[in-house]
């Protein structure tokens, strides 16, 4: 008996080895990815933040790369010098302040709203709603760029047609170029258009897949319906928030392509009022040849990235709290 | 969330008759829903349309108070402008080579490295997952000061290599094709396969990729629409006319000193077009995607 269970069981062990070797291929299946990270995205983020520690042109670099000659890295080398200017620069500070600032503006209304269409869209009866699925998803298949060009003209001083509503109310125009949190609120709101739909669907999903049991025994327990949405509904979504906050504070910071649209340059606006740290590495980088300032940029707004990652995540944590109660 | 899909289904197709349900959290659909999402369909397609308006009727037409709210017939001339600018017909078939190759090797490296995670042996993969999902939240403009001048090193500028090579393959593609050969393909499967002796890359080819399809292929769209809609890589390694992709060229247009609102919204709208006509035939399954991706992130 117990001999043939042994055997049983040692041949199984020896299936499961020759399984085991045989997924050994399954090495080859990954190393792509692998190989074409460390070369396209670990070796560039490396050097990049090297850089940060020289102060060249891309000039300068491609004659070391020609002829080899260290000394024309030596006299470059700049030491701390770009990360001491940085922390002095007061562009990067408003930088940093202008990212945040549209980065509140079209992050907090924007999940709010979207919480709101998913609990809408979730109803079992709501009629047609592939349809209205499909039509929140429209806009978030346009570019970033045609956005911008549309949101710049909408937004227009003169002509545009949120200061011609403001003008039949009576009311006078509103800078929305000039003034700094106008133009917050503009590139905010072509964020906001873009990414409204997508984040609603992400939420319905996460809706849909709270097991049904949970809200009927919350209804058994007379929970009310603010009750029910504090204690079951975003406990269970917690995983989805956590993400959409990581995902929405990387896009965020890297906010880009709609400053630069709409201020037509790297500037942000005559006085950089939305000048973000990415434009500012970008002008830095590549209008200005300042290779190690744009790194050391790049280097601060990853710290950024960082401090703000772990700050989500511990609010995440604190909000699904009293789930394990 | 079949069930949800289910039901959907018979409610588009039977509206007529409603059938009871016994699900207790279903309230009744009250008007603010259908007022709230018209509203919302509303400002989704609006700025598509006012594309149109602006750009069929130049400039002068929407500089003055009020501005026309329907098409004029400058079309043909503002499509005539842009493409005198920069060419934009050729910009267009470049992006949509670039766009398909990628996603193309998206798909298939994704696919791959997703099977291997899901559900191969293979020694370290949890680690793996672990690494790729940590490299996502690696800021992309981290490293491409450096991708740059590597790119001009290679003599890359104005060479589709430099858009292509690095965007085969990415954590996001393998992370969402792993968690769906995950929960998509059934383990008995792959037992019932290994037990007939099919090779590894046979069980890849006949048994994962069939099942993983419809997934697949939003991976590619989403590929392909990302690769459609960037402006910034392309725009620092491209500045060759002839080899501009649609992002690029239609910022050609904006070199002087006016804005030409016409003709910016045109090369917006002729840009767009495609994706939008790409949209009624897969946008179902775009949202499909976007849902499942959804709970498992």
């Amino acid at each position: 008996m117990t001999a043939i269970s042994q055997t049983l069981k040692s041949r199984k062990r020896r299936r499961m080895s020759a399984i085991a070797r045989q997924d050994r291929v399954g090495l080859f299946y990954v190393a792509p990815f692998f190989v074409h990270f460390v070369l396209f995205g670990a070796i560039p983020i490396v050097f990049t933040t090297a850089l940060a520690f020289f102060n060249a042109d891309f000039q300068t670099y491609y004659e070391f790369i020609t002829n080899h000659q260290l000394s024309v890295l030596t006299n470059a080398f700049a030491g701390l010098d770009n990360f001491r200017e940085l922390f002095k620069d007061s562009y990067f500070w408003l930088a940093l302040r202008n990212t945040f600032s549209i980065w509140l503006i079209s992050t907090v209304p924007q999940l709010i709203i979207a919480f709101g269409l998913a609990s809408l869209l979730a109803n079992a009866r709501l009629r047609a709603s592939t349809f209205w699925r499909t039509a929140l998803m429209i806009p978030n298949i346009t570019s970033v760029l045609a956005v911008a060009i549309v949101f710049q003209q909408l937004f227009g001083r003169d002509f545009g047609i949120f200061n011609v509503l403001l003008h039949y109310v009576g009311h006078k125009p509103i800078e929305w170029v000039a003034g700094t949190i106008p133009s917050h609120f503009a590139i905010a709101t072509m964020i906001n258009w873009r990414w409204l739909g997508y984040n609603s669907l992400i939420f319905l999903a996460a809706i849909l897949a709270i097991p049904k049991e949970l809200y009927e025994s919350a209804a058994l327990d007379g929970a009310s319906r603010w009750q029910t949405v504090r204690y079951v509904t975003i406990p269970q979504m917690k995983n989805t928030i956590t993400f959409m906050l990581v995902m929405g504070t990387i896009g965020g910071l890297g906010l880009f392509v709609e400053p630069l649209t709409y201020g037509g340059g790297f500037d942000g606006g005559a006085n950089s009022q939305f000048l973000t740290m990415t434009l500012y590495l970008y002008k830095q980088a590549f209008m200005n040849q300042r290779l190690g300032y744009g790194a050391a940029i790049g280097v601060g707004i990853t710290l950024v990235v960082m401090i703000i990652s772990a700050i989500n995540f511990m609010i995440t944590r604190s909000i699904a709290g009293e789930e394990s109660k | 969330m079949t069930a949800t899909l289910e039901q959907m289904e018979t409610t588009t197709q039977q509206s007529a008759s409603p059938k009871p349900r016994r699900r207790s959290i279903s309230k009744r659909v009250s008007p603010f829903t259908y007022v709230a999402l018209t509203l919302m369909t509303f400002i989704s397609v609006f700025p598509f349309y006012w594309m149109y308006v602006v750009a069929s009727n130049g400039s002068e037409e929407i500089s003055k108070i009020p501005p026309s709210l329907t098409p004029g017939g400058n079309f043909p001339n503002v499509v005539n402008t842009i493409t005198q600018a920069v060419p934009f017909w050729h910009a267009i078939l470049n992006t949509a080579i670039v766009s398909t190759v990628i996603a193309l090797c998206n798909v298939f490296f994704s696919t791959l490295a997703g099977f291997a995670l899901a559900k191969l042996r293979v020694p370290g993969k949890r680690g793996m997952l672990l690494f790729i999902i940590g490299t996502m939240m690696l800021p992309a403009q981290l490293g491409v000061i450096f991708m740059y001048m590597v790119m001009s090193w290679l003599n890359w500028i104005n060479d589709f290599k430099a858009l292509v090579v690095p965007a085969i393959v990415g954590a996001f593609g393998v992370f969402w094709m792993r968690q769906i050969i995950d929960s998509q393909l059934p383990n008995e499967l792959l037992e019932a396969a290994r037990i007939d002796g099919a090779s590894v890359f046979r069980i890849y080819r006949s048994i994962v990729v069939p099942t993983v399809l419809p997934a697949a292929f939003v991976l590619g769209l989403f590929s392909f629409l990302g690769t459609w809609n960037d402006y910034l890589w392309p725009s620092l390694v491209l500045n060759d006319p002839e080899r501009f992709t649609v992002q690029v060229a239609i910022t050609q247009l904006n070199n002087s000193y006016t804005v030409d609102y016409a003709a910016n919204m045109g090369a917006a709208l002729l840009g767009t077009t495609p994706l939008l006509l790409l949209f009624i035939f897969v946008g179902r399954r775009l949202v499909a995607g976007v849902m499942e991706g959804a709970v498992k992130g």
